[in-house]
């Protein structure tokens, strides 16, 4: 009885714990190893070596996937970060209809990726679009057809992904400024320093946290990134908007290719790594130094 | 003299109003261009939604409908009434109820206690395994997906609600045990204490004092754990299809795969009625969802 008293933290905790050792580590590991074998339609038990990493970085179409992978993400966080932190500084300026503007600057967050994508392909028309309301009013040589272009269909994306993703990169930097402690920006007025001075020299060097955890949000999402590109482009046209984790669901489940498959999910699964264990281990350096 | 110095000091006050009335409009403009920005998909989707096929050809994107037609949100939700080749979202709509129900009730619930052991009765390791479920809210879930769809076969659910429900619960448990983890540690350890020189147990604590103070954070994970789930796609596409999959991913089948004449006032209607759900819960709660988001990954 005082056995389980005093374990009983611990007893409530395993099946938590063995859930997630299981699925999600325990299943990292199965899909690690399945990449060293010859694995087709079904598993296959016996050893290979890394020969599913040379076929995959031998493929011109996984190339193109980590290619427009580079672009999406460079744009992404560009696009996120600056107008997310030029939304968050303006609404910063007590302004009034404050919270009307935030909840619209934010709802696109709400919506799925799926809907967005349905959305803007709408509006990406090439025929009844953007293109046709141009002509409407007087631009009758305005083509606007990156949707159905290679090589700019990828594009296409970036636009979607910005409006979906901005309001929130906006959200964390609010919060973040709000944070920053108003007897600062008094003493440094006093100074004399304007307005502009004061954002780029003391407050933005303060909000380096805040940077920090915008891009591994941001390079998170870019590399979790399908279902835009699926109700979008479908990585269309032809294989020119790929990306890595739609490259991975057409071999696991379209090609019966579940050893390259799983290749190219480790190598998905590094990258992220290679960005957020560091990122986790300064977070929770700095969480440690504050006790 | 002193007069003199009284007048222009009044004038550089007056200046220095005027150029603040400047830089206020300057501000509203910018600051409303954004909202144009962001406005204007659902204003086209609206718009569109209640157009005739005709309408939409004739006109243009932001041009309005001739009048309030319902017919393309009927055939989005009913279907056109054959039954090969018609994909509607009445269906869908509902298995997406019957899978975000439970699995977020689990999921959070979960979370609540997990969060509550790790920071009330802290055993040796228990870091290490909060390490886990933090990692475990940034694996992309391309890593897991054969396995786990070998697994919902052998436990023979895959292709249903179950299944789903299970995947959910799985991998958002690393995010509501996170939330809850978080919002537990700041708690003062004190009334813990108190608690158990009282004689009081690790259910007790958990029921009388913990779960009372919790309404914040619980309506931070609920909403979160429903939206995540509500839109899912990748989970939903993998495991299910045909009448046992959710909302999303019959949306993208209704524009994906619809007749050849393409049907953009009802693929409208469709994406509205598809992301209808979570757009009420954040016009309600936006408080608490965009806590919720600052919350599962500005903190460590």
């Amino acid at each position: 009885m005082y056995w389980l008293k005093r374990n009983l933290p611990r007893l409530v905790i395993a099946p938590s714990f063995g859930v997630i050792a299981w699925f999600v580590y325990g299943f990292i590991f199965w899909t690690i190893y399945i990449s060293f074998t010859k694995s087709k339609l079904l598993p296959k038990y016996e050893f290979w070596g890394i020969d599913q990493y040379f076929r995959l970085w031998s493929m011109p179409r996984w190339h193109v996937a980590v290619e427009n992978l580079f672009i999406f993400t460079i744009l992404f966080i560009i696009l996120c970060v600056f107008i997310g932190i030029v939304l968050a500084i303006l609404l910063d300026q007590k302004i009034r209809a404050e919270g009307f503007l935030r909840t619209v600057y934010l709802y696109p967050m709400a919506l799925s990726f799926i809907v967005t994508g349905t959305a803007w392909r709408w509006i990406l028309n090439p025929s009844l679009g953007l293109e046709k309301f141009a002509h409407d009013i007087g631009f009758e040589t305005f083509t606007f057809d990156w949707l159905v272009t290679p090589g700019m269909s990828i594009y296409t994306i970036v636009i979607a992904g910005v409006w979906q993703s901005s309001g929130f990169i906006m959200a964390i930097f609010l919060a973040g400024l709000r944070s920053v402690d108003d007897e600062i920006i008094k003493a440094a007025k006093i100074d004399g320093a304007g307005i502009v001075s004061v954002y780029t020299k003391i407050i933005l060097p303060m909000m380096r946290p805040v940077f920090m955890s915008a891009i591994v949000i941001l390079v998170h999402l870019a590399i979790k990134s399908y279902d835009l590109v699926i109700a979008l482009t479908a990585g269309g046209p032809g294989i020119s908007s790929d990306m890595p984790a739609v490259f991975m669901t057409q071999m696991a489940f379209h090609r019966s290719e579940i050893g390259l498959a799983s290749a190219s999910a480790i190598m998905m699964f590094l990258t992220v790594s290679a960005i957020v264990v560091p990122y986790l281990y300064s977070e929770l350096k700095r969480e440690d130094d504050r006790k | 003299m002193t007069e003199n110095n009284i007048q222009t000091y009044k004038e550089l006050e007056k200046l220095s109003n005027k150029k603040k009335l400047i830089y206020r409009w300057i501000l509203f403009i910018i600051l409303g261009i954004f909202a144009l920005y962001y406005i204007t998909p659902l204003y086209v989707m609206i718009v569109t939604s209640f157009k005739t096929m005709e309408e939409i050809r004739q006109g243009n994107l932001f041009s309005l409908p001739g009048s309030l037609n319902l017919t393309s949100w009927d055939v989005a939700w009913n279907g056109q009434g054959f039954s090969a080749g018609d994909v509607y979202l009445k269906t869908y709509f509902w298995n997406s109820v019957k899978l975000v129900v439970p699995a977020v009730i689990i999921s959070t619930i979960l979370g609540a206690i997990n969060g509550y052991a790790l920071t009330k009765w802290r055993f040796k390791g228990d870091s290490y395994i909060f390490l886990l479920f933090l990692f475990g809210t940034f694996i992309p879930y391309q890593a897991i997906l054969l396995p786990m769809s070998r697994t919902l076969g052998f436990m023979g659910i895959s292709n249903s609600i179950y299944g789903l429900i299970l995947v959910h619960v799985v991998y958002g448990l690393c995010f509501t045990t996170l939330f809850c983890r978080n919002y537990y540690i700041s708690i003062s350890d004190e009334i813990v204490k108190a608690a158990r020189i009282d004689g009081a147990g690790f259910f007790k604590i958990f029921f009388k004092i913990m779960l009372p103070i919790s309404a914040p954070i619980l309506v931070v994970t609920v909403i979160w754990q429903f939206t995540m789930i509500w839109n899912d796609f990748l989970f939903g596409a993998t495991f299910t299809f045909g009448e046992e999959a959710p909302i999303q991913v019959a949306l993208n089948n209704m524009v994906l795969t619809s007749s050849s004449v393409k049907r953009y006032n009802v693929d409208m209607a469709a994406a509205i009625i598809a992301g209808f759900p979570t757009l009420i819960v954040y016009v309600l709660a936006g408080k608490y969802f965009i806590r919720g988001l600052t919350a599962g990954s500005v903190k460590g």
